[in-house]
């Protein structure tokens, strides 16, 4: 092939469904509406198909907790530019809170859940503020921080159960409640935080990862407006690990764990970093992976490490990036 | 006077730790979050070396340990660093997955099972001030401070030391005097790979090769490095006596459970007060616009 | 009587380590002036703009806006008091089409104080006004251009989506760093109007500039810098003729 270079185009109806003009007919709408009744849908119905296999039933709510923490690290990653490198503080701090809420308060579990999310994201963003008027790396030091320094905390006090956790959570009602109070949940979160990001306020935090001098230019308070952004993370993180905790009616130490930290980065990457929705992909492929190679203990981390880096080096669109942009443009060769 | 000495040697461990993580970090601006990884990576190797090939003697063994560990910092630079250089996010990630890999990796063979030791230098120990101090540990705050001075005239008197402060001073005034960006950057992570690994080999001996102290090693370089300043050798060098002397009162005074609350409560009361840390210049450049 | 200046500084003085960009640098700049900054590459021109507009903090000296002290406030504060500037190294909002880079200042706490520039900053649909701002300044209504990616701006459009910037949280003061560099003399010319049209609305522009032609035409007063101190002030016929910015700018030797 001499001189030919790949061209890439809009295709007609994308361009059609700019504006107004998307309600223009059945078509249009479709293009625009189909990929996200899709992905409702099934994720709606998942839980009836996998009835006969209750083990990957459950893990179906696994996928969401993962799946929340991801949308959280990408939208604070890629919309924001904070490096949130510990999402497994979130569920600690959440899943203990309403722990204390639901065990020593005797809070019912639908109040339990509520109160420590908002009280978890309060916390969570009071202690991470402390770096937010500073560089970016600063806020992914403290974030690989947070999870490590409160397990060794909670060991050397003994307080919180020490190492044996808190026990004795009520669990949910029945198992549907189960699946689709987290099911519900990450689509609002899913779905809120799209519509959010092109909101003005999302502008202006996107406008602070791109280039926050100007925004400093134009009288805006960058520390405040990140603070929003972890608090709207924190929000979704925490509720991720209260009920994490109400699921296995449990909550220790191992809420802090690695595995909720790395696996939704690689997710992210993986999926597609900036989709949000990627992180939803990408959580669908790589838990159920994670379920498989259980049994190679540390290996799984390995494995996301391997594929995240493979991913941002090689292929740093991600899934997600790479079907959106087959599915709004096509390419042709054309002679130079 | 126990206190003192011992608050000493933690220091100088802690200096050690962080020497490697500060330089990379100052010359080239890639925060290695693999550094704990590495200097894990070095102990396991001296140690394949040492039981798996009788034919070596120790101090060979130390010398190629180091030198491959060195090596694959540059290859972790040369392979998937400067692909992503700049993105400072990606950076982020990749090196703390890259690390994080190694060190899983080395959880799942390799440090499995029975335990991992490094011979000491010399055995015994010696009675200083009616304090029992062992040798190694002797060793270890005789070999740093030497380490320091070297690094401090390194950098102050040879022509590639100025070539690697010219950088990280001002990236592109050094590269329009012909000074290579990249070149800089593998040496760079060369050296604070080699010197991880260097620590690894002075203090993996005084307990077993772990997987967590690679984790512990990286928080305690970061927190060095915060409370520094990033950027600052003498800061490194200021804060690891800071951080070493807290711990050991603590210890002392409270239990010793508390060694890694203190250097990450370090860090919170560092950003809370100065946040460029005690000799950072990063205040300034972020300011400019 | 004498007017109070609109902006007033004070032996504004800064060092970089061993470098002293600034030395005791003082002058007033009265309402509805055109103000130009000149000297050679290197005279602390962009640092004035910082130490003024609160990116850096100068060592020593004050700074007054309209009788209020701001030495030292942090950048976002300064520009609510209503001094905005452009960057030398354009930085518009990236990933963002041209037009949406205009409702962060439309968003800012100022325009929502003072409606910002044609009522944009009230509540409502930013969206058109952006768009009506954009017409303002240059760009043409009907055609793609203000939907375009931000960062698939030629210059001169980059250049006036940054006074766009300024003038969307309608500022009193408007600091100009080196808007006319890398443009066309046809650029220029359009840009010349825009000028015209932000001294019309009141604002006081202070422009930093190399092209010194250029800036004769709009300024009314003008200060020269060399290696960081002030060697002279005044109105633009007797600055140009002054020894002392011939020399800054030819040596010695040339003049």
């Amino acid at each position: 092939m001499e001189n030919m270079r790949k061209e890439r185009i809009d295709r007609g109806i994308k361009v059609r469904t700019e504006g107004i003009y998307a309600i223009n007919s059945m078509k249009e709408m479709m293009f625009l509406l189909a990929p996200r009744l899709l992905l409702i849908l099934a994720i709606l119905v998942l839980p009836f198909v996998l009835e006969l296999a209750p083990y990957w039933k459950r893990v179906i709510n696994i996928i969401c907790v993962f799946a929340m923490i991801g949308i959280s690290f990408d939208f604070l990653a890629n919309y924001v530019g904070l490096v949130c490198l510990g999402g497994a503080f979130f569920i600690g701090i959440g899943g203990y809170f309403s722990a204390i809420y639901n065990v020593y308060l005797s809070l019912p579990v639908y109040l339990a859940i509520p109160c420590a999310t908002i009280t978890g994201a309060i916390f969570c963003t009071l202690v991470l503020s402390l770096c937010l008027p500073l560089r970016g790396v600063y806020f992914a030091i403290v974030t690989l921080m947070y999870p490590l320094l409160f397990t060794r905390i909670i060991e050397a006090l003994n307080i919180l159960g020490g190492t044996n956790g808190i026990t004795g959570l009520d669990s949910f009602s029945n198992t549907y409640v189960e699946h689709y109070v987290i099911i519900a949940i990450l689509l609002i979160a899913l779905f809120g935080m799209r519509r959010l990001v092109i909101q003005d306020v999302g502008l202006v935090l996107r406008g602070v990862k791109d280039n926050d001098q100007s925004v400093k230019a134009s009288g805006i308070n960058i520390t405040y407006m990140k603070i929003f952004a972890v608090f709207l993370a924190s929000l979704i993180g925490c509720f991720a690990g209260a009920y994490l905790a109400h699921l296995y009616m449990w909550a220790g130490i191992s809420l802090f764990a690695l595995d909720f930290s790395i696996l939704p980065i690689a997710a992210v990457v993986i999926g597609g970093g900036g989709t949000l929705v990627g992180a939803v992909l990408g959580c669908f492929i790589l838990v159920p992976l994670s379920e498989v190679l259980r049994t190679f203990g540390s290996f799984r981390i390995v494995i996301y490490c391997i594929l995240l880096t493979a991913f941002i080096v090689f292929k740093s669109e991600g899934l997600m990036n790479y079907m959106q942009r087959k599915y709004y443009q096509f390419e042709r060769w054309v002679k130079v | 006077m126990d206190i003192l000495i011992y608050g000493i040697i933690n220091s100088v461990v802690l200096a050690l730790f962080s020497l490697g993580f500060t330089l990379v970090y100052s010359i080239s601006r890639v925060p290695n979050f693999a550094h704990g990884a590495l200097y894990i990576a070095c102990g396991y190797v001296a140690w394949l070396f040492a039981n798996k090939v009788a034919a070596f003697p120790y101090p060979l063994d130390v010398v190629l340990a180091i030198t491959l560990t060195a090596i694959l910092g540059s290859l972790i630079y040369q392979f998937i660093i400067i692909r992503i250089r700049g993105m400072e996010i990606s950076e982020i990630i990749a090196t703390y997955a890259i690390g994080l890999a190694i060190l899983e990796g080395l959880r799942w063979q390799g440090l499995r099972g029975t335990t991992y030791n490094l011979p000491v230098f010399i055995s015994g120990s010696v009675d200083l001030f009616g304090v029992s101090v062992d040798y190694q540990r002797l060793i270890i705050v005789g070999v740093g401070i030497v380490t320091f001075f070297l690094l401090y005239v390194f950098t102050r008197f040879t022509k590639i030391g100025l070539a690697l402060r010219g950088i990280a001073q001002d990236e592109r005034a050094a590269m329009m005097l012909g000074i290579n960006s990249d070149m800089t950057a593998v040496v760079s992570l060369a050296i604070g790979s080699a010197l991880a690994g260097f620590a690894a080999i002075l203090v993996l001996p005084l307990g077993n090769i772990v997987v967590e102290a690679g984790y512990n090693v990286l928080i305690f370089a970061v927190a060095v490095c915060v409370i520094g300043g990033l950027g600052s050798l003498g800061g490194t060098i200021l804060a690891s006596f800071i951080i070493g002397f807290a711990q050991i009162l603590t210890e002392s005074l409270i239990s010793s459970h508390y060694q890694m609350v203190v250097a990450l409560l370090a860090i919170i009361v560092t950003l809370l007060i100065k946040p460029s840390g005690i000799f950072g210049k990063q205040k300034q450049l972020e300011e400019r616009v | 009587m004498r007017k109070e200046p609109i902006l007033s500084v004070k032996n504004i003085s800064k060092s970089f380590g061993g470098l002293k960009a600034l030395i005791d640098v003082s002058f007033d700049i009265q309402q509805g002036d055109v103000f130009g900054i000149i000297g050679p590459n290197g005279s602390g021109k962009t640092t004035l703009i910082n130490c003024i507009t609160g990116f850096i903090k100068p060592d020593s000296g004050q700074v007054y806006f309209k009788g209020k002290g701001i030495t030292g406030w942090p950048p976002h504060k300064i520009a609510r008091e209503g001094i905005a500037r452009t960057f030398q190294i354009m930085r518009p909002y990236y990933s963002l089409p041209a037009y949406k880079n205009l409702i962060i200042p439309l968003w800012s706490p100022r325009a929502r104080k003072t409606g910002g520039w044609r009522g944009g900053g009230k509540h409502g649909d930013r969206n058109t006004v952006a768009v009506d701002i954009l017409e303002e300044i240059g760009f043409e209504r009907d055609s793609r251009v203000p939907y375009r990616l931000a960062s698939t701006l030629p210059t001169g459009y980059q250049k006036r989506l940054e006074l766009a910037r300024c003038l969307a949280i309608r500022p009193e003061i408007v600091f100009c760093d080196e808007v006319f560099s890398g443009l066309s003399m046809t650029e220029i010319a359009g840009m010349t109007p825009l000028i015209e049209k932000m001294k019309i609305e009141g604002i006081t522009i202070i422009m930093i500039e190399h092209r010194l032609r250029e800036l004769f035409r709009v300024a009314n007063r003008v200060m020269a810098l060399n290696f960081g101190e002030k060697i002279t002030e005044g109105e633009p016929r007797y600055v140009i003729e002054d020894k002392k910015v011939k020399e800054a700018y030819l040596g010695s030797e040339g003049v």
